[in-house]
Formats: structure tokens, C-alpha cells, sequence
């Protein structure tokens, strides 16, 4: 491994990163508020890339105009999806709660595939297509435009969470709902902000990353599998731990296709990531049982 | 269900049910459905691992794909290529799959709740990598796996597989109903009411989490070998993660709280996906994806608990409405 | 207690029994003058590899219509009864049963990918049904000892993989690197390329993969990057091509890219854009029918099917995989078309099978195709053409 090629695969893996972190922003949001885990949250990514190259090539609505819209209904299923199908399931436990999410995810899927068609679809770069060079590596436009918006969209999440009340009140549910009710904070609401919130945060990455990537319907099972993985190494906690363990797993699975040790090719890359999730997960086991004990 | 129907029409309830099970595979009542039925007895064998696993220690695994990849695999590599007998070979698939849980049973279950399910995710993406990559066949998978057979007797058509399966799949349920109604049970019962306090009252709790991971691995992996030794070709994509994913709705719609669940709810998703949407071409799996909803929405303790309800307020209605005149 | 276990007993062994007797007396379906022919076919309309299944399906459905306009098959009218297999294995096998025991089919078509086909050979040997199968890999029809009842329509990996390599020869290029797909796919293409490089000349410098649905080739190319190949091929399908031809261009490697017959769609270039431009690949002659010579075998078949398609599902919609079904759908009508009135279905079965191996010198889309029983795929060599994509347009390379 030179020098160049190892830069080179800290910049992809970065990039990857970054992706996998937006994803995993949207499990942790929806899992502190509500304890579910939302397996809808892969096709809020692929309904935001799809959207944005519709609206942008058969609409004709223009790039800035289509992107904030595409964002905007992303957020607008995600409510609907916490509205028609979480909060009726009033008796439900949180792994029957689990299994609806699974259901909307494929029912989400399905009716892309039908409506959109199967073919992939790419939407345009942002800016050029004029890659920049960097220590001896190369990056591309778009993948400086997904890692950015991904700083620009976990430091708004911290401000937002921090700084205003229905951020702080987000917050006090993701501690204790119970408590959250006492003060007056309804956790319904809370609920339908945190989906809302994913969605939206899930239709971003998808618009962002869609140009560099390419989408189709089925898309979104993969994607929302590697932001779980990012948000568990993150522990499900603050939007900052999610974008450190998006970036690690990114990081990893890129660096592990640069390991050319015996049989172990880049064919492994996934498996290696894996391995580095579970070492994490059972290094930090004594303090994660005491945290789920907790909550 | 059998402790309440205590009385003397229970041996002719269990029978009748018997009998409507012996005879779905005859030609003139519901052949049809034979190789469906099969499916869902192999997915019963797996779905009641699981349930034993939610259901009474409340813990997630989204890893049982991995074991039911094992099962097959070993089975297949040992009786097609290294010649052993398919029984034997599918007695070894079971132990040395029961083996693996055992040792990553303890490091795992020192997890619990959902880093224990994203944990038993990334050991079945990792199963299902190496089977991808070692396994004969590679991708594309291994043909020429070698029938089961007894004698001269050789499982070679559905019909005969069909009581193949149920046969095993109803000594796997009955297995579990005896283990949920003895100490174990209780005890693991115990654990899923508190852990600190089944701890207290002397109950090893990692050690009767193990023991469950062991079983239902064991469970995956007969289901597995049995797969195997009937389709005669294996691949890895029967064993992805999606599949693993699919067993936990299993599980959840038939129902967590009974082993009996577990046909309910691989019954359901089996003829929904190969039957009753199929006249839907692309249409299918919205509606699938529509249906798994519902259900969970308006029954989120399983078709099981819920027909077993309304069952129940029948009988009372009706032993009423006996005793009114 | 004890009497009511015992009569449940005596009631399940005495129903179990009689329910024996009528097993022998199944009646076998006739097919009379003028009953549907019935063929079933199984494709992948939804998961991953649904881009391929699609063009099928709609092909069979072309089909079926222009036939029965036509007046169908010796008057019988003919059916395709198309199952969706989601890409899975398990939905497969169940639904090749379902055509072969409920739907009673003559025949079967598909299925869209080398893995579900092999996983449903065994079902299909032992019911004794023909099968066309369109998929890529050769193991569908080899030993062809052992695949009595299989045949296929598309070329091989083997022959895609020969063009290219013979281009590469000629081009003096020596050292290769290979990035390919771990799908079955990708798996079964780059055992060749690895075990066929010697025999040209090349040496492979690197061996890369990935998985489908990856987001990112980069570091994979990266690694490339850094050994001398002169060129990279790359083996998958048209969706991660792309993003491997988007990722090269971003690393400027100046190194040109081949690729396998999966990129034979227009979805290739709207996906990969300027990437797309100098990548070069081996497909069928449906792509340039437009610079065919017009004493070319194949050209007024090609002709009239991209009119016919692109005429019903639009401009640019038209695939070598929709031409993989209508290989395999005339080959069944061609054997349709020779059987006798009034015969049993396994005969029809029987029949159908006999008359697809006996087809000699069809037009295809795919290749002109001569059966024999030591050969089920029977396509003439040479029906690959090399293709370089300039300005966004498909160009034979000659």
C-alpha cells in the first residue's frame, strides 16, 4: 500500500462514511425517542434519491428547488408512516412495532418499484463532474458535497436538540418518557417529530448521495443495513457518536479492500466490518447491558 | 392450547387435526399445496427456535438464517463429498451447528436487547459472506446433493418429502412444548419477567440463554439439512440476511407467546408470498408489505393469541348460551 | 380417557387408508383441437435483478399477442402463464412445481438468473418437463448427459469472455485487472477470466471485487491504481458498472475499461453519462442491428423485434435480455407447432423436449440457433459483437 493509495482510501472510505452515517442519524433519532427500530429508515434514503431525480428530469424543477422538495416529502411519508401505521398499533410491543416498520419498508419498496419502474436512475452532479486533487488522491465534487452536508447536518441536529425547546424536549423523551410526560412534554408528538425528523434526515443523504451512487427501488434494505451497523457502533446515542461509527465503519470496509493478506480479498471487506462491529460491541458489552437495564 | 381444552373431545380435536395434516398431500384433497406445506414446515422448524428465544427469554436474534445455512451446508458438503450417509451427515450438521451457537453464545449473550439483534445481524451477514466465498459452488450454489432415504425407501417425490418434514417438524414442536412446561420453562419464563430477579432466586441466567441459542440453532440447522437433502441444490441466497429477517415476522405474527405460534405465522407469510398474491405480478409485495402491517397493527400479540381469544369467547358464549334454557 | 385416544386412533389410521385407494386413478390431462397450449415461465419481476426479468415478461407478453392475432398455434391459442421469482431461490422451485403440477404446462421458460435456473434443474429433470432457460452460465446445459430436459438461449460467459480477450490480444495489451461482482454472476465470469488469460497472452495484475448494491468502488480501483494494468475488466451488471466506469473517471486512471454483456441496456449509459463513453463490451448483435450489413442473417428478426418492442413500452426501452426470452418462447412454439392432436400432456412434454433439439438453423435475437442432443445451448459462433460506447451511442467495433 503506497502512500497515495492509502489516502485514497481514507477519502473513499470517508465519503462512504458519511453516507452510512446520514442513514444511521435517522435510527438513532427514531430509536431514543420511541426504543424502535426502524427498518423504513433505508427507504427514506432511496424515496429522497429517486424523488430528486424525477422531480429534477421528468418535473423539470430545478436542482435546489427539487432537492429541498424531495427532502421535504421524504418528511412528509415519514409522518404519515408514524401516524397510520406506529401510533394506531396502540397495544403493540416494541418488537411487534419493529416488524410494522418492516412492513412499511417493503410496502414503500413495492410501490416505488411499481411506480418508478426497476431501472436505476442517476440524477445529476451539483456541481461538475471534475474530480480535485488532494495529497495524491483524488475526490470528487459530489462526494465533498455529501461530506459536508453531513458536518453541516449533525452540528444543525446538536444545536437543534440542544438549543431550542422542541429539541430539548426531544431530548428529555429520549431519557425518560414517563418523566417527559410529567413536565408536560406529550411523547406522541415527540414521537411524530422524531420520525418526521428521520425521514427527512434520511430524504437528505438519498438526494445528496444519489448522484454518486446511482438508485433504484430495492436500494434501500442494503443502505439501512450498514446505517444500522453505523448507528450501533455509535450506541444509538448522540447524532455525533452515529457520525463517529458511520465514519469508522466507512473507514474500515475501505481500508479492509486494501488488506491483501492470503485468501483475503476485498471479497471480505463486508465480513471485516462485521467482525470490527461485534469485537466493538462485546469490548464494550458490561456497559451497553447496564445501559439497556437502564432504559 | 391443549391444557385448555382439557375435556373429552380433546383426543378428537388432535385428531381431526392429524388427520386434516395427513391428508393435505393426496391428490384429490389439497396436493396442490404439498411443497408449500413443506416450506412451512421447514420455516416452523426454524420460526420455533425463535420463539422460544423472544418468546421466553425476550431476546432478539437476527441471525437465524446463519444457522439454518449451516445446517444445509455441512449436511450437503458431507454426504455429497465426502460420501457419508445423508442421516448421519445431517446428525453431524445439527451438532457441530448446536457446537458454533454454543461458543458464540456466551460473548454475544453478555449483550442484550438491540446490540444483541445487530450482533446475530453481523454474525449471519459473516455466515452468509463465507458461505458465499468458501462454500462449494460459490454463489451460484451446489447441485447433486444426495436423497434421503430409509432402506430402499427414498424420499424422491414432494408427497413422500411432505411427511419427511412434518414428521420432524411436529417432534420439534412437541420437544418445545415440553421443555416451556417443565423447570426450564418456568425458568425461562423467569428470566423474561426480570433477570435480576430469576438471578436471585438461583436461576444461571446466561447459562439457560445459551442453552436456548443452543436449541434453536440445533432447530435451524435440521431445517437446513432437511432443505438440502430435498431441493438436492443449495445456495447461499436461501441463507441471507433478508431471511433471517423474514423468520422474525414469522415469529411475531403467529405469535411469541406459544410454540404453536410458529406454524401460524410461517403459514401465513409462505401462502400469502406463494399463493394467495401471486395474481398480483408486480403488485405483490405492496400488498404483502400492506398485510404485515395490518396484522401487526390490529394484532401485535400474533394471529395465534388472537384466534386462540376469540376462540375462547366463543366457548364461552356457547356454554352459555347451553346453560340458558 | 383411554377409549377416546384409542378410537382417535383407529379414526386416523381408517381415514389415512381409504385415502390411499384413489392414488392410483389420477387421470391424465388430454390435450384435445383446439385447447390452450399452455407455457409457463418464471422470471424475475421484482428484487435485484428485476431489470433483466422486466424486458422479459414484456417480450412474452408481445409475443403471446401477436400469436394469437395471428391465429395461434394450429389453431390452439397459446398462453404464457409468467410467475414473479423476487430473485429467490425457495419462490422459484415453488413456483416451477406450481407450473409443472397446477398450471400443467407444456413447457417452462426462465428462469432470469444462473443461480435460481440451477437451483430448479432438479425439480424440473425429475418431472420430466422441458426447460429454456435464459440465463448466462454453461452449467445450465452441461454435462448435457445429465441435462436431458434443459436448454438455454443466451450466450455464455465463456464466449463474451473470448471476444474480449481476443480484442485485448490485438490491442497488445499484457497485463489485466479484474474487478467483478460477488453474485453468481460476477463469481462464475471471473473463474474464466482468471483460468482463460494465459491462453491469450495476459497476465492478471489484480483481482478485485465488490458487492452488488455497494456504494462505492474506489478503494477497490484505488488498488488498481497501483499496479501496472493496462486495462481493467470489469464483471457485473449494468448498475455497478456504472458506478465502477463514474469511479475510474473520478480517479483519473486513464486506463480503458471492458466490461461483460450485462451492460446491454441504455441504462448503462443514462446511468455512467461521459463515464460511459470508451467503454467497450461484448453483446449481442441487437445493439448495432442499425450498421448490420443487410445481408446479415440476423437482421430483419432484430429489426422487427426492437420495432415491435420499442413500439409498445417506448423509445429506448429495448435489451438483449428481453431477446433472451424471445429465443426461448420461439423455440417452444417452433416445437409447439409440430405436435400431434389430441395427446397426453406428459407426451406433449415429451414431444415439446424432442422437437426443441431438433431445431435447426433459427434466427434468434440472441444467435442463430442449431440444437443437437450433445448440445443444448447450439448457437453458431460469432453472434457477439465488440461495442464501444461514443458520445452516448453504441458503435460496432468491426
Amino acid at each position: 500500500m503506497s502512500a497515495d493509495q492509502f489516502v485514497q482510501y481514507l477519502v473513499s472510505g470517508l465519503t462512504m462514511g458519511s453516507i452510512y452515517a446520514l442513514i444511521g442519524l435517522g435510527f438513532t433519532i427514531i430509536y431514543a425517542v420511541t426504543r424502535i427500530i426502524n427498518f423504513a429508515q433505508g427507504e427514506f434514503v432511496m424515496l429522497g434519491g429517486m424523488l430528486s431525480f424525477y422531480l429534477i428530469s421528468a418535473a423539470g424543477i430545478p436542482l435546489a428547488p427539487a432537492l429541498i422538495l424531495s427532502v421535504l416529502i421524504a418528511a412528509a411519508i415519514g409522518a404519515i408512516m408514524y401516524i397510520f401505521a406506529i401510533r394506531t398499533a396502540r397495544r403493540a410491543s416494541v418488537v411487534s412495532l419493529i416488524i410494522i416498520t418492516i412492513g412499511a419498508a417493503i410496502f414503500i419498496r413495492g410501490i416505488a418499484g411499481v411506480g418508478w419502474g426497476v431501472e436505476h436512475v442517476r440524477p445529476p452532479y451539483f456541481t461538475g463532474s471534475e474530480s480535485i486533487s488532494l495529497l495524491g488522491a483524488y475526490i470528487h465534487p459530489q462526494a465533498l458535497w455529501i461530506i459536508g452536508t453531513t458536518l453541516v447536518v449533525v452540528v444543525l441536529l446538536h444545536l437543534f436538540l440542544s438549543y431550542t425547546m422542541v429539541g430539548k424536549a426531544l431530548k428529555a423523551c429520549a431519557i425518560s418518557p414517563v418523566a417527559a410526560g410529567m413536565v408536560g412534554i406529550n411523547p406522541r408528538a415527540m414521537a411524530l417529530i422524531a420520525f418526521a425528523l428521520a425521514a427527512a434526515i434520511g430524504g437528505i443523504g438519498g438526494v445528496v448521495m444519489a448522484p454518486s451512487i446511482s438508485m433504484d427501488f430495492n436500494d434501500g434494505f442494503k443502505l439501512g443495513l450498514m446505517g444500522f451497523v453505523a448507528a450501533s457502533i455509535g450506541g444509538f446515542k448522540s447524532p455525533i457518536a452515529t457520525v463517529i461509527g458511520g465514519l469508522t465503519l466507512g473507514i474500515v470496509v475501505s481500508l479492509a479492500v486494501g488488506v491483501d493478506w492470503g485468501p483475503f480479498t476485498s471479497a471480505y471487506k463486508d465480513a471485516i466490518a462485521m467482525m470490527v462491529l461485534l469485537l466493538i460491541l462485546i469490548i464494550r458489552s458490561g456497559r451497553l447491558s447496564a445501559e439497556e437495564r437502564e432504559s | 392450547m391443549l391444557a385448555r381444552l382439557k375435556g373429552k373431545w380433546t383426543y378428537f380435536v388432535i385428531a381431526a387435526l392429524l388427520l386434516f395434516l395427513i391428508l393435505i398431500p393426496f391428490r384429490w384433497f389439497l396436493g396442490q399445496y404439498t411443497v408449500i406445506m413443506i416450506f412451512i414446515g421447514l420455516f416452523t422448524m426454524v420460526t420455533v427456535g425463535l420463539c422460544l428465544l423472544l418468546g421466553y427469554t425476550g431476546q432478539v436474534s437476527l441471525g437465524q438464517a446463519a444457522f439454518y445455512g449451516t445446517g444445509a451446508y455441512i449436511s450437503a458438503v458431507l454426504s455429497k463429498i465426502c460420501g457419508v450417509n445423508p442421516w448421519l451427515s445431517m446428525l453431524i450438521a445439527a451438532a457441530a451447528t448446536g457446537a458454533f451457537a454454543y461458543v458464540i453464545g456466551y460473548p454475544i449473550f453478555r449483550l442484550r436487547g438491540n446490540y444483541l439483534a445487530v450482533a446475530t445481524l453481523g454474525l449471519g451477514v459473516i455466515v452468509y459472506i463465507l458461505l458465499r466465498q468458501l462454500g462449494p459452488g460459490g454463489p451460484d450454489g451446489m447441485a447433486g446433493i444426495p436423497y434421503l432415504s430409509i432402506g430402499g425407501f427414498v424420499f424422491d417425490t414432494s408427497f413422500k418429502r411432505y411427511f419427511l418434514v412434518w414428521f420432524f417438524c411436529l417432534a420439534v414442536l412437541l420437544i418445545s412444548q415440553n421443555i416451556v412446561r417443565s423447570r426450564t420453562g418456568r425458568a425461562l419464563r423467569a428470566i423474561h419477567g426480570s433477570e435480576a430477579a430469576a438471578e436471585s432466586i438461583g436461576i444461571n441466567v446466561d447459562q439457560f440463554k445459551v442453552k436456548i441459542f443452543v436449541l434453536s440453532a440445533v432447530y435451524a440447522s435440521l431445517a437446513g439439512s432437511l432443505l438440502a437433502h430435498q431441493m438436492s441444490h443449495i445456495s447461499p441466497g436461501s441463507f441471507g440476511p433478508l431471511v433471517s429477517v423474514i423468520i422474525i415476522v414469522m415469529a411475531v405474527i403467529g405469535g411469541l407467546a406459544s410454540i404453536w405460534g410458529a406454524i401460524f405465522g410461517a403459514a401465513t407469510v409462505c401462502i400469502l408470498k406463494y399463493e394467495l398474491l401471486l395474481g398480483f405480478g408486480e403488485w405483490d409485495i405492496v400488498i404483502y408489505g400492506l398485510i404485515l402491517m395490518l396484522v401487526t397493527i390490529f394484532m401485535p400479540e400474533g394471529l395465534f393469541v388472537r384466534l386462540r381469544e376469540l376462540f375462547g369467547q366463543w366457548r364461552l358464549r356457547y356454554a352459555q348460551r347451553g346453560a340458558e334454557p | 380417557m383411554q377409549k377416546y385416544l384409542k378410537w382417535s386412533v383407529m379414526l386416523v389410521l381408517v381415514v389415512a387408508l381409504i385415502s390411499l385407494v384413489p392414488m392410483g386413478c389420477a387421470q391424465e390431462t388430454v390435450i384435445e383441437e383446439g385447447d390452450t397450449y399452455k407455457v409457463g415461465a418464471v422470471f424475475d419481476l421484482t428484487g435485484p435483478t428485476s431489470n433483466l426479468g422486466v424486458p422479459e415478461k414484456n417480450t412474452v407478453d408481445m409475443m403471446v399477442d401477436q400469436i394469437n392475432d395471428a391465429g395461434g398455434i394450429n389453431g390452439h391459442p397459446l398462453e404464457v402463464i409468467v410467475w414473479d421469482t423476487e430473485g429467490d431461490n425457495d419462490k422459484c422451485a415453488l413456483m416451477a412445481t406450481r407450473l409443472i403440477e397446477q398450471d400443467e404446462v407444456i413447457a417452462i421458460i426462465g428462469p432470469t438468473r444462473s443461480g435460481t435456473s440451477l437451483h430448479i434443474l432438479d425439480t424440473v429433470t425429475t418431472a420430466d418437463i422441458p426447460l429454456v432457460s435464459c440465463a448466462a452460465s454453461i452449467k445450465i446445459v452441461t454435462p448435457v448427459g445429465e441435462r436431458y430436459w434443459i436448454f438455454k438461449t443466451p450466450q455464455t460467459d465463456k464466449e463474451a469472455i473470448t471476444e474480449i480477450y481476443t480484442y485485448l490480444q490485438s490491442a497488445n495489451v499484457s497485463n489485466i485487472a479484474l474487478i467483478t461482482d460477488t453474485s453468481g454472476f460476477g463469481v462464475a465470469g471471473r473463474d474464466i477470466l482468471i483460468a482463460d488469460a494465459a491462453d491469450y497472452g495476459l497476465t492478471v495484475v489484480d483481482d478485485q471485487t465488490f458487492d452488488n448494491d455497494d456504494t462505492s468502488m474506489q478503494s477497490q480501483l484505488a488498488h488498481i491504481g497501483g499496479t501496472d494494468a493496462e486495462a481493467v475488466v470489469c464483471w457485473s451488471t449494468d448498475k455497478e458498472s456504472a458506478i465502477v466506469a463514474l469511479d475510474m473517471q473520478t480517479l483519473h486512471m486513464g486506463i480503458p475499461l471492458y466490461c461483460s454483456h450485462g451492460i446491454a441496456n441504455m441504462a448503462f449509459i443514462t446511468a455512467a453519462g461521459d463515464a460511459a463513453n470508451g467503454v467497450i463490451f461484448p453483446a449481442g448483435k441487437l445493439l448495432i442491428v442499425d450498421d448490420l450489413p443487410a445481408d446479415d442473417p440476423q437482421k430483419d428478426v432484430l429489426m422487427q423485434y426492437r420495432q415491435d418492442y420499442e413500439a409498445l413500452y417506448g423509445e429506448g426501452t429495448m435489451s438483449t435480455f428481453g431477446g433472451h426470452a424471445y429465443d426461448a418462447l420461439s423455440m417452444v412454439v417452433i416445437a409447439l407447432a409440430g405436435l400431434d392432436e389430441g395427446i397426453t400432456l406428459s407426451d406433449a412434454r415429451t414431444a415439446v423436449r424432442d422437437g426443441i433439439e431438433q431445431i435447426t438453423y433459427f434466427v434468434g435475437i440472441s444467435g442463430i440457433f442449431t440444437m443437437s442432443p450433445t448440445d443444448h445451448l447450439g448457437m453458431e459462433p460469432g453472434s457477439l459483437a465488440m461495442i464501444e460506447i461514443v458520445d452516448g451511442e453504441w458503435t460496432w467495433l468491426k
